[in-house]
């Protein structure tokens, strides 16, 4: 077995240009999948992290999912109920304190409690709808995907006296406002209160930043005259991946209507699903046609090799000698290129790493190309490479050691 | 006498679209220590006659005996190893391995059969070179070598696993006059000295006539491969 590692070794060293191409075909195929790997594993990571980061991971509202069981459905057994509605409950969600004491106890994360009201932002003539939002400022930025977007002031501007309010850039321009300004908020109950503009956020997404608007907890309370409700409850986990478990178990003890960001998002997870299939298709297709480069050249050397063959079988190799030989000379090269194709897969990744451009027309800002560097992407492109090399290295070998040497022999010159 | 290589009606017929007879019916005995020319005239199945007697091709029918045993029911990778340590060949064109030195090409059938420690396979590939005068070209590989010097390297590994019996195929066919002299009398040594069996393919009658027998082929058939004596060689 030296001798034939030997034999291989002499070979592969004893062409130099033909190796170095074979190897360096090889490092492209390994190197462009590793990069294209990470750069679709990145942007849907990207993705999903955005997804995860800009919404709670489970929101509880006072919303139940199923309407009440009526009693009447009890009592007899052919009951058909139409046109039934929800009892006009304004106390949003019931007991609040005491659902919030429980999560305290159990949750493995943040949360906090909000108001959520539709109403209208008034400044001199100019009217934009929006959501007002009653929220706690000291529990608010543990789960607020707000809090590092602010362009001015912050939520701790709404606990300093007086009525104050923070707003969407967007909306504060579409009002004319801007900061330290006096805007009205109306209700829906037609109650109507003067907020002064203390911060301003732009988190990109458009409805944020045009339809939302944020006042403390009790203003809100007031302006929906619903006094010590609350009607939502976002909970922000240390593992977003907890989430359907979370909101199966507050849904099953509160009550309420708990929704886990994977729920919320369903389609979207869905949609990533057929992403996912294109990504491996497209790697695969790369990684594809660098086997076939690898298959190309080795079998090319093979064919080179074919005299060598029958004056090694002629000296008393055996058919299974040459296999070997060629099949290592093939997984050599493969190894090779794996190598050189680990560097130039994380050179790639690096330099698309260092990519910067400026994107603010799709609504989400994007400074940087997203990638995911893992080490699989590696293993897998270069397993794949070595195996294809192995493939490509033993298929022609397997001919070439079957041919008579007499055949060669006979037709050299 | 002990004889090396007993064939008996050997055939070997190309399955080609016509069928090419390339030997036919051949019988003979080859034994120790003899000088054998094969003769004949272009494409009299000399050399194919050659590479059936060297296990290199099967025959189409007909028995073939090496070292008494039959090489029929040998299996592909026996037939290797056969040719490893009972065989030496030396063909037209010297067929050294490109990427190797002289040296390195004396030593792969060594390390094949891995029959001797490096150090020995190392000092008898230096050894078969010197003898053959090459002590000085031990390290250069075959495009550094004349083709004189390149069949005498083929000519020591034929020799490498010291096998009883070497098989050359126009071993001075593409050579100078100088250097086919050289190489002949390197085979000739190989017969007188060394106690070998040389069976040599050749169309130079006048190096047949040197040899101790000479056999005939004509469309594959031997015509004529009669042991000549000592006397009659004079």
């Amino acid at each position: 077995m030296r001798l034939i590692i030997d034999i291989a070794m002499t070979h592969i060293a004893g062409r130099g240009r033909q190796t170095l191409v074979a190897v360096i075909g090889v490092a492209v195929g390994v190197g462009f999948s590793i990069a294209m790997a990470a750069l679709m594993q990145g942007g849907q990571d990207d993705f999903v992290e955005q997804l995860v980061n800009t919404m709670p991971h489970v929101q509880v509202t006072d919303e139940q999912r199923t309407a009440r069981r009526q009693p009447a459905e009890d009592a007899f057994d052919a009951v058909a109920i139409s046109g039934l509605r929800p009892r006009d409950d304004r106390r949003g969600i019931i007991n609040p304190t005491e659902a919030l004491s429980w999560l305290e106890g159990w949750i493995p994360g943040r949360f906090a409690p909000s108001l959520r009201t539709q109403g209208v932002i008034r400044y001199s003539s100019r009217e934009v709808g929006a959501a007002i939002i009653g929220v706690d400022p000291e529990a608010e930025p543990a789960v607020s995907p707000i809090v590092g977007e602010f362009v001015q002031g912050s939520f701790a501007g709404l606990t300093a006296g007086g009525n104050n309010i923070v707003v969407g850039d967007t909306m504060a321009e579409r009002l004319g406002a801007g900061l330290g300004d006096t805007v009205t908020a109306v209700s829906s109950e037609g109650l109507s209160r003067n907020f002064r503009i203390v911060g301003l956020f732009h988190t990109g997404t458009t409805a944020r930043d045009e339809g939302e608007a944020y006042v403390l907890l009790k203003n809100a309370q007031i302006l929906s005259a619903r006094p010590n409700a609350i009607n939502e409850i976002r909970i922000k986990l240390d593992d977003p991946n907890a989430a359907s478990a979370v909101a199966r178990r507050v849904e099953a003890e509160i009550g309420y209507k708990a929704v886990a960001w994977q729920e919320a998002n369903e389609s979207i997870l869905e949609a990533l699903v057929v992403r996912n299939v294109i990504m491996y298709t497209v790697v695969a297709a790369i990684m594809l046609v660098a086997g076939f480069g690898i298959y190309n050249i080795i079998s090319t050397i093979t064919h080179e090799k074919a005299r060598d063959i029958a004056i090694m079988k002629s000296l008393g190799f055996g058919e299974a000698d040459m296999r070997r030989l060629f099949l290592l000379e093939g997984v050599a090269i493969g190894a090779g290129g794996s190598a050189l194709g680990w560097l130039l897969g994380f050179s790639l990744v690096y330099a698309l790493s260092l990519v910067r451009f400026e994107l603010a027309a799709t609504g989400q800002e994007m400074t940087r190309l997203p990638i995911a560097w893992s080490v699989v992407h590696y293993i897998i492109a270069s397993s794949f490479a070595l195996g294809s090399a192995a493939v490509a290295g033993y298929l022609p070998a397997r001919r070439a050691a079957r041919l008579n040497p007499v055949d060669i022999i006979r037709g050299a010159t | 006498m002990t004889t090396l290589i007993e064939a008996e009606k050997l055939t070997r017929i190309l399955a080609e679209t016509v069928p090419v007879t390339l030997v036919k019916n051949v019988s003979l005995t080859i034994g120790e220590n003899e000088f054998v020319a094969v003769t004949g005239p272009s494409g009299s199945g000399k050399s194919s006659l050659l590479y059936l007697l060297g296990l290199l091709d099967r025959p189409t029918s007909g028995t073939l005996r090496i070292g008494g045993r039959d090489a029929g029911p040998m299996s592909e990778a026996q037939r290797a190893r056969t040719r490893l340590a009972m065989l030496g060949f030396v063909f037209q064109f010297h067929f050294l391995l490109p990427e190797f030195s002289a040296r390195e090409n004396v030593e792969i059938p060594m390390r094949k059969l891995a029959r001797l420690s490096r150090g020995e396979m190392r000092e008898r590939a230096g050894g078969l070179l010197e003898s053959l005068g090459l002590a000085d070209h031990a390290d250069k590989r075959p495009d550094q070598l004349s083709g004189g010097q390149r069949q005498r390297v083929a000519v020591a590994r034929a020799l490498a696993n010291d096998p009883p019996l070497v098989l050359a195929d126009e071993p001075t066919g593409s050579l100078d006059s100088k250097s086919s002299e050289q190489v002949f009398s390197i085979l000739e040594a190989l017969v007188r000295e060394g106690g070998k069996t040389v069976v040599a393919v050749t169309h130079d009658l006048d190096m047949a006539a040197r040899m101790d027998r000479r056999i005939h082929l004509v469309d594959g058939m031997i015509e004529n491969g009669e042991r000549r004596h000592a006397a009659e060689r004079a």
